[in-house]
């Protein structure tokens, strides 16, 4: 074993942590922090392969903190739960970090520039510390690390739209009531188990057979904590606002990583730490989470077609594929937790694009209205291909990755003969086409505004920076190799990862 | 009514996370609602020291022990007890079996990391509304919605501030 891969871990958190601090005092610049911020990037998505590869080699493995053993010191534990979570956001953060060069460019001041990179990798660190931490009270804690730059992150936005502050305001009301409430959640485990490893809370609950009332109040506030987290459908409210006015490369990287990171956690508190054979479990998985998923995937898809703004018409879409996410939860089957965290890695890969392609075009055009996208096809042709590509993802038309996920999950919902879910599934897919088509016919079959043509009636080309087309190009043509060839790769993943969470269960 | 008065810290706990949490969401003034934020928080720190405190036990500090190996000051008194409990093998504290009943000191270290937490959201958020009152020139809700859906609404006939911000071509 090579160093990083018994480091890994730490490092991959530790480091984006220093520099993010040496970052802030930077002078002002464009080009220095950027580099820096990539390079970090870099190193941390490779820390993250090499964990990748090692979870897979060795299977379940803890880093110990300091060198002093779990339950005492704090453990980071690895396993095929969030192993893949942890590569998915190193990987998008490297992704967004290169597109961020030019955006960041158009969209805040230089004298910025230094502390939205600090910002931005304090965010990496939290989320890559939420995902990996085997304690719960350092799961606030890195919650709070992510948390707290993601509302300067929004709030930068400003400079471009001026909505960004409310929204970073309201994004950081309802996320502070979210962490707290995870945290009176974590103090009433602990009462009711003296410990916060992960594991010995899980040993100790299963000992008392689900513990007390204690215990079931901490189940209850560490849910609606985390669902305020990852927009569940009624705590939901915060998130159009913060993705549709932050800056595009943020909304980008949270679109894609943020609420899966919250997502995972509610995995492992409603799979490992508490268990679904415990009665106020499952009654909570499948009454409330079943019941709030299936509402949010109709009305977010119904809200997100009756916007104008195509960035809130995404972020919407982004609450109703978070439905699908808990529906697989609220499954509670190998195969619904499969499909969901199928669904997680796609939507993460096709949202972040989308995001991206929405962002080029701001950048470009200075349009984020759908009725402004008219003539894109012929004016930015390769970013509406990308555009196209994630679009077609996220309705889930075969051959891309939303459609791999989106089966996966009506099937599993079809073998507990769950029919009505496998219609709801159906129709916000087709919802789904219509606000989606919605903006490709715009891009398509209108003209291009007159100021785009040339003196001899052609349109002039007006594409995107290189910087911005690697990384959405890239993950619409990864949407595309998970479509044609997740098979290989993707369903065993997730199916390891289902299984580890439900143990005991075969498929 | 005894029981109200034996669980006296928790009656208060949940008294300040209800107003709090009420005042959040029943104020539309920025800061007022930061400051329900912050009793909401401030609740959940009282919340955690009360769970730390054993009944009738004394402040977690280790008391020098004479019968242990004294060495040449009394610091190293302490040294050995902490080695064993750092090794985490037989982890027996003075106090653990012996007659010192000690608070439980892990919650006092966490919320330490709360309420530094709770210190930088409160930042953040007063930073936000300065900000606020900068370019909206108010710090009412309700002002501010009404001058984003404005907003919303003119940009419909052609954003033209952030089109000059930000098209290149």
């Amino acid at each position: 074993m090579s160093w990083l891969s018994t480091h890994g871990v730490a490092f991959a958190i530790i480091l984006p942590l220093l520099v993010a601090a040496v970052m802030a005092v930077f002078p002002k610049g464009r080009w220095v922090p950027w580099i820096v911020g990539l390079v970090v990037a870099t190193i941390v998505a490779i820390s993250a392969w090499t964990v990748f590869q090692t979870q897979i080699s060795v299977g379940e493995f803890i880093y110990q903190m300091g060198g002093w053993e779990p339950p005492y010191g704090i453990a980071l534990r690895i396993d095929a739960v969030n192993a893949p979570i942890l590569l998915l956001i190193a990987a998008m953060a490297v992704m967004t970090m290169v597109y961020a060069q030019p955006a960041t460019a158009a969209e805040i001041s230089e004298r910025r520039g230094p502390p939205f990179y600090a910002a931005f990798l304090l965010c990496i660190a939290g989320l890559m510390g939420m995902v990996v931490t085997g304690d719960a009270f350092n799961v606030f804690v890195f919650l709070e690390v992510s948390s707290i730059s993601t509302y300067t992150l929004v709030a930068l936005g400003a400079n471009r739209d001026r909505r960004a502050l409310s929204a970073a305001f309201n994004y950081l009301i309802l996320g502070s009531i979210g962490a707290t409430f995870f945290v009176i959640g974590v103090g009433f485990l602990y009462a009711e188990t003296g410990t916060l490893n992960m594991e010995d809370i899980r040993g100790i609950l299963a000992n008392l057979d689900g513990g007390s009332r204690v215990a079931q109040v901490a189940f209850g506030f560490i849910v609606v904590g985390l669902g305020l987290k990852l927009a569940l459908f009624p705590l939901h409210t915060w998130l159009p606002g913060a993705y549709a006015h932050s800056p595009t490369v943020v909304t980008a990287f949270l679109a894609s990583t943020a609420t899966k990171a919250a997502l995972y956690l509610l995995y492992r508190f409603c799979f490992t730490v508490f268990d679904p054979s415990f009665d106020y479990v499952m009654v909570v998985l499948t009454y409330v989470i079943t019941g709030l998923a299936v509402t949010g995937m109709i009305f977010a898809s119904l809200q997100a077609f009756f916007q104008t703004d195509a960035r809130r018409t995404l972020a919407f879409s982004s609450v109703a594929q978070v439905g699908y996410m808990l529906l697989g939860i609220g499954l509670v089957s190998v195969a619904g937790l499969a499909g969901s965290y199928l669904h997680l890695i796609n939507h993460a890969v096709v949202k972040g694009g989308l995001f991206l392609a929405m962002g080029a075009m701001w950048y470009r055009f200075g349009i984020t209205r759908i009725s402004d996208m008219a003539g894109l096809s012929k004016t930015m042709p390769i970013t509406t291909a990308a555009f196209t590509v994630l679009a077609f993802s996220l309705i889930g038309v075969p051959f891309t990755a939303g459609f791999v996920s989106k089966v996966a999950l009506a099937e599993a919902a079809a073998e507990q003969g769950w029919w009505w879910a496998v219609m709801v599934i159906m129709v916000t897919s087709i919802i789904a086409l219509f606000y989606m088509g919605r903006m490709m016919m715009v891009a398509y079959f209108n003209d291009p505004p007159t100021s785009c043509r040339n003196e001899d009636g052609t349109y002039r080309r007006n594409e995107a920076p290189i910087l911005m087309l690697v990384p959405m190009v890239g993950l619409a043509l990864m949407s595309l190799i998970i479509g044609l060839r997740g098979n290989i790769f993707l369903t065993d993943v997730a199916e390891n990862a289902a299984r580890t969470l439900i143990p005991g269960a075969g498929l | 009514m005894e029981f109200l008065f034996s669980h006296f810290n928790y009656v208060v706990v949940i008294i300040l996370m209800m107003t709090g949490l009420y005042v959040v969401f029943a104020s539309r003034n920025l800061i007022k609602k930061l400051v329900g934020l912050s009793t909401f928080q401030t609740s959940v720190f009282l919340l955690y020291i009360t769970l730390g405190k054993v009944a009738s036990g004394q402040p977690p500090i280790l008391e020098y022990d004479p019968s242990t190996k004294s060495g040449y000051d009394e610091h190293t008194a302490f040294v050995e007890p902490v080695l064993i409990a750092a090794s985490g093998k037989s982890y027996a504290l003075p106090g653990q079996g012996s007659e010192i009943l000690y608070s439980n000191p892990l919650p006092h270290v966490l919320i330490l990391t709360a309420i530094v937490v709770g210190v930088a959201t409160l930042a953040i958020g007063l930073a936000l509304t300065v900000r606020i009152r900068e370019v909206y020139g108010t710090i009412e809700m309700d002002a501010i919605d009404e001058q984003d859906l404005q907003y919303n609404l003119e940009g419909v006939e052609g954003d033209t501030a952030s089109i000059s911000a930000g098209a290149k071509t």
